[in-house]
């Protein structure tokens, strides 16, 4: 569902909102991860204003798609996109990481309304995301679940017990999108744990593959689209990013993975953020 | 003195033999004719963890997960998001052995209720030995909040409790057996999730226990009553939540607990009465149980001969928590 109809520029102007807030966030927190987050600010921004099915003031209606975060530690831009899209105050994003706040430090699925599932420990979001989708099936229900995943837990073998379990079961409503980064805490991801060839072991595992830029949201929206058509399947869609998106001295830098910006890292990052906007658009123009 | 409610033939060599494990397959099926959200989810044990019933009855609400725990457990937690009631079966190492963290993340803090059988658990597994015994399958899952833990001690109970499971809160850990096992109960025998039951009436000392093992301390009372000594048995197959009241009681009663448990003796039954018993009313406690060490391969009655888990072994702790009795009363006058 396309909220209000928003052209793709607008949409990837709304991305660098978030991303802003995102930064905004994490420095009032004082810890967090800022790289992932930045990363798949184009991909959550498609995710609820033009792929998904959902009703931010009816957030438990049973005929919602499922978003399920599989990487709980990207939640600052979960959170910020769920507040841009009316499911909590802007405002409140403040509060992330903070005592008796709904926003905790990885998603709590009871504390705040929109999350699906609990998330942190890495390689379980899957599993939990085949779980929705073979019940849905069971009960005719047409709704579709993505899993959104990072690169760095596909290290974990639950990952991989429901990339078999998915393939076995044809689980076709389901989307499995992966935050290829190519960074994980320790390093680069090929250094850690090669993960490639990753779309030969998807497919291997009887998946329908895509690869897209993660960054263009048109793709994204044309991806999850093409995911629709795929009815003997489960769709995984390699979203490639760049971590720390948007922001000069973030970007590709994994040292960026779990920690946030000091105020005046911040503030150069707003800056970036807003004088960057022209030539972001400029590259998928 | 025996309740009325227990098998009549309890001490007859006649006695009816069963598995807990077959209790959970006929509530299992039960359950899937009278809920049409039960869903058995099973990690390529199903006919020995007795899920095999309700999927031949029910091969639409059936999931076979293969060796996959981790999985299983996760998988459990996303359909029941949707509405279903999955109950999840494998042997207790594996699950919840090995799945854990993700029955503590996706399932207990990520409030979905899901219920857990463990089969095979205990000593009393046999020949498989040490790596397929569960041990600690009870402290594993009583350390996590929200998590109900039952372990019944007849294929009676187990059905009973699996049927209870579906009606209570939260996330339930089931223990069962792999070996026949004599039906304590019967039909008539309350059960109430959370409820200790007083099985044998006594003012002596008071044997608190869960699973099968419980015969045996029923065994050791019947034994000692024909020495005058009246022993008081309990079955607490809740373990969590812990039935405070009747523990309380017991040691007011009768100033002397032993536990008896076929887990370690550290972390399971007896770790839970004794935190009871410090905080509200200590007396003197002996724990039966497997002494802090793995098991090994050999028949079910070596091995609960070996391991000290026979009526003999618990007559023993009975006479060792009755002389620290009669020693803390004396010094006390």
């Amino acid at each position: 569902m396309r909220s209000a109809e928003k052209t793709y520029k607008e949409l990837q102007e709304l991305a660098n909102v978030i991303r802003a807030d995102v930064i905004k966030n994490l420095v009032a927190a004082g810890s967090g991860h800022s790289a992932g987050p930045l990363g798949m600010a184009d991909v959550f921004t498609a995710m609820y204003f033009a792929i998904l099915n959902h009703n931010p003031a009816k957030p438990n209606w049973p005929g919602r798609d499922r978003l399920v975060l599989s990487n709980g530690h990207i939640c600052p831009v979960l959170y910020a996109t769920l507040a841009r899209a009316g499911y909590l105050p802007i405002k409140e994003g403040l509060t992330l990481r903070k005592l008796g706040s709904r926003l905790q430090g990885h998603p709590h699925r009871v504390a705040l309304p929109g999350l699906e599932t609990t998330s942190g420990p890495l390689g379980s979001g899957l599993s939990q995301a085949c779980g929705m989708a073979l019940a849905a099936r069971m009960d005719d229900m047409k709704i579709r679940v993505y899993a959104l995943t990072s690169d760095g837990e596909h290290d974990a073998g639950n990952t991989w017990e429901a990339v078999m379990f998915a393939g076995k079961n044809k689980l076709h409503n389901l989307t499995c999108i992966i935050d290829r980064n190519n960074i994980q805490i320790d390093g680069y991801t090929e250094d850690i744990m090669p993960l490639e060839p990753l779309r030969e072991k998807y497919e291997s595992f009887n998946w329908h593959v895509l690869e897209i830029d993660g960054h263009n949201i048109e793709e994204v929206v044309d991806a999850c689209n093409q995911a629709k058509a795929v009815y003997e399947k489960p769709t995984c869609i390699i979203a490639h990013t760049i971590p720390g998106k948007g922001v000069d001295f973030m970007e590709y830098k994994y040292e960026w993975h779990g920690k946030p910006p000091n105020p005046e890292e911040a503030r150069i990052a707003l800056h970036e953020l807003r004088t960057l906007n022209g030539r972001i658009k400029s590259e998928h123009e | 003195m025996l309740a009325k409610h227990l098998n009549k033939s309890l001490f007859s060599k006649e006695v009816a033999m069963e598995p807990t494990r077959d209790g959970y397959g006929r509530g299992l099926v039960k359950l899937g004719q009278t809920n049409p959200n039960v869903v058995a989810l099973c990690a390529d044990l199903t006919e020995s963890t007795r899920t095999q019933p309700f999927a031949q009855k029910f091969p639409d609400r059936f999931v076979e997960m293969g060796v996959a725990e981790q999985n299983l457990a996760a998988v459990s937690s996303g359909m029941a998001a949707m509405g279903k009631l999955p109950f999840i079966s494998s042997y207790a190492t594996f699950s919840p052995g090995r799945n854990w963290e993700q029955i503590r993340t996706t399932i207990c803090i990520n409030q979905q209720k899901v219920v857990i059988a463990g089969a095979h658990a205990g000593i009393s597994v046999g020949p498989d030995g040490a790596t397929h015994q569960a041990l600690e399958d009870i402290a594993l899952m009583r350390s996590l909040p929200t998590m109900t833990v039952i372990n019944p001690c007849d294929s009676l109970e187990a059905e009973k409790a699996t049927l209870a499971a579906a009606e209570y809160p939260g996330p339930i850990y089931l223990r069962f057996h792999r070996e026949k096992t004599a039906t304590i109960t019967s039909k008539n025998s309350p059960f109430e999730i959370g409820k200790a039951q007083v099985l044998r009436e006594g003012s002596d000392v008071s044997v608190i226990a869960c699973g099968p093992v419980l015969y045996e301390a029923l065994i050791a009372a019947e034994d000692l009553s024909k020495v005058g000594l009246e022993v008081q048995v309990i079955n607490l197959s809740t373990i969590k939540p812990i039935d405070l009241e009747s523990i309380i009681k017991a040691a007011q009663k009768t100033k002397a607990i032993v536990t008896v448990e076929e887990h370690q003796i550290t972390g399971g039954l007896g770790s839970a009465v004794s935190e009871v018993l410090v905080e509200h009313f200590p007396v003197p406690m002996q724990r039966v149980g497997v002494a802090d060490r793995f098991g090994e391969s050999g028949t079910p009655e070596e091995l609960l001969e070996k391991f000290g888990l026979k009526a003999k072994h618990i007559k023993v702790a009975i006479k060792e928590v009755l002389k620290r009795k009669t020693l803390l009363y004396a010094s006390e006058t």
